[in-house]
């Protein structure tokens, strides 16, 4: 009895500032979806930075054992040593799959910081701004949201002279940038009509401080969940730029979406080939999906209790 | 002694293409003297809120146009420039909103809010405003300031959040504060704490209070002078007890009327206003109050009543309920 009044005395007790993010937190660690989400990317974080420990062998590494088995008809499977068999080159297949995953995590992670960035700068600018400002960015943004994001990304990449794993990057993270600065901009006009802006401005604080104190930070929620579901989709659409080969072109380099590109030859074959790097990119895809979902709930002023 | 405030003619007109101009102000003048409490009553939509942002110059950039003048100590606010008014805002005149929660920024400290102002108009040093903003919170009645300062908004209770606001408001002691109505989002317990902070702040450091509200409860308590205004006009101005001891225009009357007193006889019916605002007269020809009005006469719907002065009380209407 008496721990339970203590507790409640504490509680009551505790004026120590918590935070709106720190509240959403608390939320976040509470929903199972949440606690999904952060498990797989947590294991996918984990093993793209100790992959060169996980991995056996070398990805670029060919064994005769291998290779002298590879048939048109037939690839190895399991072995010692080589735990998913081999690839369509006497490659440790395992290995490769274990690697790629760095090259992805790089590829999603960077792709969505550089279009969150340009995308808030841009957002911010046309919320805060208003009129011809304003309407010039948002009417470049509406150009480049009207063209379907894959198509655009292609468009981007066959723009490089040579493929290459930077300009797969750059593609998709300029894919990115419309779809946050839409949304910044439409929370910040929100923002702007909010009553403590008016209260603000009512005391004379100065317009940069209230464009980034009292504005940014209130509109950067929906921005926040927007980029964990960025993550996801800029994953997949580094793998789809891969498969359709405007990736990087060195076999030696494992990248799941160049390993399910290449192995459409052998599907009949050995269906394992493709099995193993499409399971791996829904499950990222879907990890990040979750937690971004999870986020959005965690962050939505309804929810708070 | 000269005025701290003097609007004069005042007119606010909410412009829309393709439509007539919506007046939601209509040539309003009334002054506020150095440390004076002034009420500004009305009905949702009399344009009390209008003229309080028309006043601050916080109303919309575009769709409105703003005539007449507004001056503070003899300068005109409406010809400032935007960065001189945004100098003069909170540190020479502030205001006080309705609802507390959301006057308040959610994601940062009640503290920082606080010190803000205090750096803006102050130029105090981040250590100096951050004890002096403790010390804004302790004036307000907040307890244990210090660890206040750290708080979130929703942390604060709404009287709490009120106070808070109450003292960013006053950490520069402007010589003008406007309330927009800074009670009806608290209960009633809490009204009269803020009311009654409010009234020995402003006594304390001699600030000038316009009191904007529908309740005449509040005005009652804290006015000195008393504006009611009327589809955007003022309809009767008067000392606070001479309006509340014989009101003499029908809408002054009417409210009062409306409202259940603890002396009167028991069983007393309240009597209600007839209709609502969307019932107006526009001003132009007639009493915009006449067909909400029970003394209402021909000519209130033919012409329309021009303000008159009796014996310090300003009247606008053909028909006045005899002062007693």
């Amino acid at each position: 009895m008496t721990s339970v009044l203590a507790r409640r005395r504490n509680r009551i007790d505790d004026l120590g500032g918590r935070s709106l993010s720190a509240d959403a937190l608390i939320r976040l660690r509470r929903n199972p979806v949440a606690i999904v989400g952060a498990v797989i990317i947590g294991l996918f974080v984990l093993v793209s930075i100790f992959a060169p420990l996980i991995a056996p062998h070398d990805a670029a590494a060919v064994f005769p054992e291998l290779q002298r088995n590879l048939r048109p008809d037939s690839i190895p499977g399991a072995q010692p040593g080589f735990p998913l068999g081999s690839d369509q080159n006497g490659r440790d297949f395992f290995s490769r799959l274990i690697l790629a995953s760095r090259q992805t995590l790089i590829v999603g992670v960077l792709a969505t910081l550089i279009g969150l960035v340009l995308g808030v700068v841009i957002g911010a600018l046309a919320g805060a701004f208003g009129g011809w400002v304003d309407t010039v960015l948002m009417r470049v943004t509406d150009v480049l949201l009207s063209i379907p994001s894959l198509l655009l990304a292609i468009s981007i990449a066959a723009l490089a002279a040579q493929p290459s794993q930077t300009t797969v990057i750059i593609a998709v993270a300029l894919v990115n940038v419309p779809i946050f600065a839409r949304l910044l901009r439409g929370s910040m006009l929100a923002q702007r009509e909010s009553d403590h802006v008016l209260a603000a401005t009512s005391l004379g604080v100065k317009r940069s401080a209230i464009v980034i104190r009292h504005m940014l930070p209130n509109a950067m929620g929906p921005v926040i969940v927007q980029a964990t579901l960025t993550l996801a989709t800029s994953i997949l659409d580094a793998a789809a730029l891969s498969f359709l080969g405007l990736g990087d072109g060195d076999p030696a380099r494992a990248e799941w979406g160049l390993m399910l590109a290449n192995a459409q030859a052998y599907l009949d074959v050995r269906p394992a080939l493709a099995f193993y790097p499409a399971i791996a990119i829904i499950l990222v895809a879907l990890g990040f999906t979750l937690l971004g979902e999870a986020l959005r709930e965690a962050l939505d002023p309804k929810g708070r209790r | 002694m000269r005025a701290l405030l003097e609007v004069e003619d005042l007119t606010v007109a909410f412009t829309r293409r393709g439509e007539p101009d919506s007046v939601a102000v209509d040539g309003v003048s009334f002054d506020v003297q150095p440390g004076e409490i002034v009420g500004l009553v009305g009905e949702s939509g009399c344009g009390k809120s209008v003229t309080s942002l028309a006043i601050m110059r916080l109303l919309p950039e575009r769709g409105n146009r703003v005539t007449g003048s507004v001056r503070m100590e003899g300068e005109s606010l409406l010809d400032l420039s935007d960065a001189g008014m945004r100098e003069r805002r909170g540190r020479d005149l502030s205001m006080i909103f309705q609802d507390p929660l959301s006057s308040l920024n959610p994601v940062i400290p009640v503290g920082l809010q606080v010190t803000e102002v205090l750096t803006r108009h102050r130029g105090l040093k981040k250590d100096a405003a951050r004890r002096e903003a403790a010390d804004l919170l302790d004036r307000v009645g907040i307890p244990d300031p210090r660890r206040r300062l750290d708080s979130y908004p929703h942390q604060l209770s709404g009287g709490m959040r009120q106070r808070a606001l109450i003292a960013i408001a006053l950490a520069c002691t402007p010589r003008l504060l406007i309330a927009d109505e800074p009670t009806t989002a608290l209960d009633v317990t809490i009204q009269a704490q803020i009311l009654d902070l409010l009234k020995q702040l402003v006594a304390e450091t001699g600030t000038a209070l316009v009191m904007i509200t529908h309740d005449l409860g509040v005005v009652a308590g804290l006015c000195d002078r008393v504006n009611v205004l009327y589809g955007g006009r003022i309809v009767e101005r008067a000392e606070r007890h001479e309006l509340f001891r014989a009101p003499r225009h029908p809408y002054t009357h009417g409210l009062l009327g409306s409202i259940p007193r603890l002396d009167g006889p028991p069983g007393e019916e309240l009597t209600a206003i007839r209709g609502s605002v969307n019932d107006n007269l526009p001003w132009t020809a007639a009493c915009a109050f006449a067909p909400r009005c029970p003394r209402a006469l021909e000519v209130c719907t033919a012409s329309t009543p021009e303000v008159e002065e009796h014996d310090g009380r300003l009247l606008r209407c053909f028909n006045p309920v005899e002062g007693s």
